[in-house]
């Protein structure tokens, strides 16, 4: 099993039955950068914003953005296929991941992808990516980087309900705007976060919206204006454009503070991962509100609203007797009314150990059989991260497949 | 078309004895050949959802291009599929893996694929992936079957990322080497070099799209340069720095070709088989690799065996126990296991 900085929350690298836990973390270089082709070569253990840092003279960065960037190492980025909230535009880890030098789980290497546009075959640059360690252990990763875009404009949009926020995510959408971020945050944490770094958040919103637009000067102008009309027809109290880098990056840094200013609310919480399509948000939005309360807990949403990523956020005391009873019913049906809208168990967290039981929430035997193919290709002994992702029982059609050479 | 249809195309795949999935026939000369006498399957057509403020759409796989982008198209969306086939099908297009010439900047197919429903050999139902636009719970089969040409299972439904159409879309024209053009505009959609010029395709608003295009001394033209048509046609994949010597190889031998600069990709087209053969030997003096797409039916589908082969005939042989699903395609080697 690998094991990067550790900031996985779904428990893809805990070790089950005692495996042998290779540590990346000292496997942190850039290898190699080459600016004519955006792509740079770099071991598992660099952190995700080391990388950006690394390539940010060349005008250049690494576009995936999990809130734990600070923390999170490239390698754990590939195995759970991370997000963040730049990844509604630009897509999610696999579309920057061009090539892969891994050792299979029989010691073997091979290098997946490549640094051609195709490589004949099979994709198993795709199916490494996001496969949470069960196929191997990469070594060498070959990412693409992203030019800087030559103009951003970061907004702020305030609003008096939730339902008035999330009803403007899908009309911007609607109206044909991707903006590169569109974050969405609700009163508790918005008050939280202001008293933790003064990001100039409004108090007293029900929600607030932060939304990023980049690109070239005339484009971005003209969607902004976008936003800002639609955010004002849907009820936005006030629409702030950010003035200047400095301000820009206050607003960010109170988005992405967030869990941290969650301890002012309680001291333990437990961060969910799901996503609904967007046109679903309000009434999942109300749903998970209720089965809060309905569990005498408190949850705060801070999450991807563009993308229709939610982040509940149940919040609580552990030296309460019997809180995490309420804790795990209440992130169950959360898990289930996301399901129940259309969504999927998680959108940038992984599966790990912690949704490995409701995976038949969302497959039924014959998709969880064509998985443990997958799996069982790569790793015919289970030696890679065993027991992660995959739910026992999802090796269903052993009986049922037909000798070799039946048909034939 | 609907559940019956496809009940029908199961039991069907399930009785055969070897199975190849055909949507238009535009691309069936991309891989090996299937064995004679091989049961042909189709599979339905018809858009089953879509919800312009998702930004998804879930289509049948056996629906052409140009069905489903023209149901996007009067939403002022786009799923991008490769519009120089528009009679190809949905399906056929994914698990041929064409990704088309917006690819620089819109990246390749395969991140457009959110949910993949494919039949099995034995006739089975299963799917892969999921319905949102972001997701990544369980394995990546969608991006396994894109490019899989369907030799793991037949492709009977997906759900794909729509996006926007961009306000303004313009061609131009330029002489500036198609590296100096790369750093100098901001994230162009295509580069075309011919060798001589490069015919560049900007998206995005008209007052950008204007200043790019006089910054830049390009030239407007009317529309897409001409994709080498020739009978016996290649595609060419090389590391984006080696296009430029490739081009000088490339213009010696007697062949016309377009490459898709900062990608990658090198179509190539001869009047002839063994012209088709000396391309392939000059991509390979660059250290890249060239796709057969039509005609040459001497020449080697791949030229080369491709990189992990025992993988991925491991996958094929979990995928296809029996060995039904298109043999000959890819150059899998049968029970690797």
């Amino acid at each position: 099993m690998a094991r990067g900085s550790g900031t996985g929350l779904a428990g893809g690298a805990t070790p089950i039955d005692d495996p042998i836990v290779i540590v990346t973390t000292q496997m942190n270089r850039v290898l190699e950068i080459d600016v004519e082709a955006r792509v740079a070569w770099v071991e598992p253990g660099l952190l995700n914003l080391d990388l950006t840092r690394a390539v940010a003279h060349l005008g250049l960065h690494y576009a995936p953005d999990p809130s734990s960037q600070q923390a999170c190492t490239i390698g754990g980025n590939v195995a759970t296929n991370a997000g963040g909230p730049h990844c509604l535009a630009a897509g999610v880890t696999s579309a920057h991941i061009l090539a892969l030098d891994v050792v299979l789980a029989d010691g073997s290497v091979a290098r997946l992808g490549a640094l051609e546009p195709d490589a004949a075959g099979l994709d198993l640059r795709g199916c490494f990516v996001g496969s949470e360690g069960t196929m191997g252990i990469a070594t060498r990763i070959a990412v693409r980087l992203q030019p800087n875009p030559p103009c951003v404009r970061t907004l702020l949009l305030d609003f008096t309900s939730i339902d008035a926020a999330a009803a403007t995510v899908s009309a911007i959408i609607a109206a044909g705007i991707v903006p590169s971020a569109l974050e969405m945050m609700d009163a508790r944490i918005t008050q939280a976060v202001e008293d933790f770094v003064g990001a100039g958040y409004p108090r007293d919103a029900e929600a607030v919206l932060l939304a990023e637009i980049d690109g070239l000067h005339a484009g971005v102008e003209a969607a902004v204006a976008v936003v800002d009309r639609v955010g004002r027809e849907h009820g936005a109290r006030n629409v702030r454009v950010a003035e200047d880098a400095a301000e820009r990056a206050l607003l960010w840094k109170g988005r992405k503070s967030a869990f941290g200013a969650i301890a002012r609310i309680k001291p333990d919480y437990y961060l969910h991962d799901a996503v609904v399509p967007r046109t679903r948000l309000v009434e999942v939005l109300h749903e998970v509100y209720k089965i809060a309360a309905s569990n005498d807990l408190i949850v705060v949403n801070v999450f991807h609203a563009g993308d229709g990523n939610l982040h509940p956020i149940l919040v609580f005391d552990a030296r309460e007797p019997g809180v995490w009873d309420r804790v795990h019913a209440a992130g169950e049906a959360i898990i289930r009314a996301c399901v129940a809208a259309g969504g999927v168990l998680s959108g940038e967290h992984g599966i790990g150990l912690e949704k490995r039981d409701f995976m038949p929430l969302v497959f039924n035997e014959d998709d969880l059989d064509a998985q443990a193919r997958l799996r069982d290709a790569f790793d015919p002994d289970g030696r890679a991260n065993p027991q992660k992702v995959l739910p026992r029982g999802s090796r269903c059609g052993e009986a049922m497949r037909v000798p070799e050479g039946a048909w034939v | 078309m609907g559940v019956s249809d496809l009940d029908h195309v199961a039991e069907v795949i399930a009785a055969a004895n070897t199975v190849v999935a055909v949507g238009a026939g535009t691309h069936r000369d991309i891989g090996g050949a299937t064995p004679p006498g091989a049961t042909e399957v189709r599979v339905p057509s018809g858009i089953v959802s879509y919800e312009p403020a998702d930004m998804t759409v879930t289509v049948r796989a056996g629906t052409s291009v140009d069905e489903l982008e023209t149901a996007l198209a009067e939403h002022g969306q786009t799923c991008l599929l490769d519009p120089r086939a528009p009679a190809a099908t949905v399906g056929g297009t994914l698990a041929s893996g064409l990704s088309g010439h917006r690819r620089l900047r819109f990246g390749p197919v395969r991140d457009r694929v959110l949910e993949v429903r494919f039949l099995t050999g034995d006739g089975r139902l299963a799917k892969g992936g999921g319905p949102t636009v972001k997701n990544v719970t369980g394995y990546d089969l969608p991006r396994l079957f894109v490019g899989s040409l369907g030799t793991l299972g037949v492709i009977v439904q997906v759900t794909l990322r729509t996006q926007p159409r961009s306000e303004c879309s313009s061609w131009s024209v330029g002489n500036s080497a198609p590296e100096w053009l790369r750093a100098h505009l901001f994230r162009p959609v295509c580069l075309a070099w011919d060798g001589r010029r490069t015919h560049v395709l900007l998206e995005g608003h008209p007052d950008d799209v204007a200043a790019e295009v006089a910054s830049a001394s390009l030239e407007p033209v009317d529309g897409p340069p001409s994709w080498p048509a020739d009978s016996h046609r290649g595609r060419a994949s090389v590391r984006p720095a080696a296009i430029a010597s490739l081009g000088s190889r490339l213009d010696a031998l007697d062949c016309t070709w377009l490459a898709e600069d900062g990608v990658g990709t090198v179509h190539i087209g001869t009047a002839t088989e063994a012209a088709l053969g000396e391309a392939r030997i000059a991509v390979e003096a660059e250290s890249g690799w060239m796709l057969r797409e039509a005609g040459a039916p001497g020449l080697d589908p791949f030229g080369r065996t491709p990189a992990n082969l025992d993988v991925m005939s491991r996958i094929k042989d979990a995928f296809d126990p029996a060995g039904k699903l298109n043999p000959g395609r890819l150059p899998y080697v049968p029970n690797a296991a």
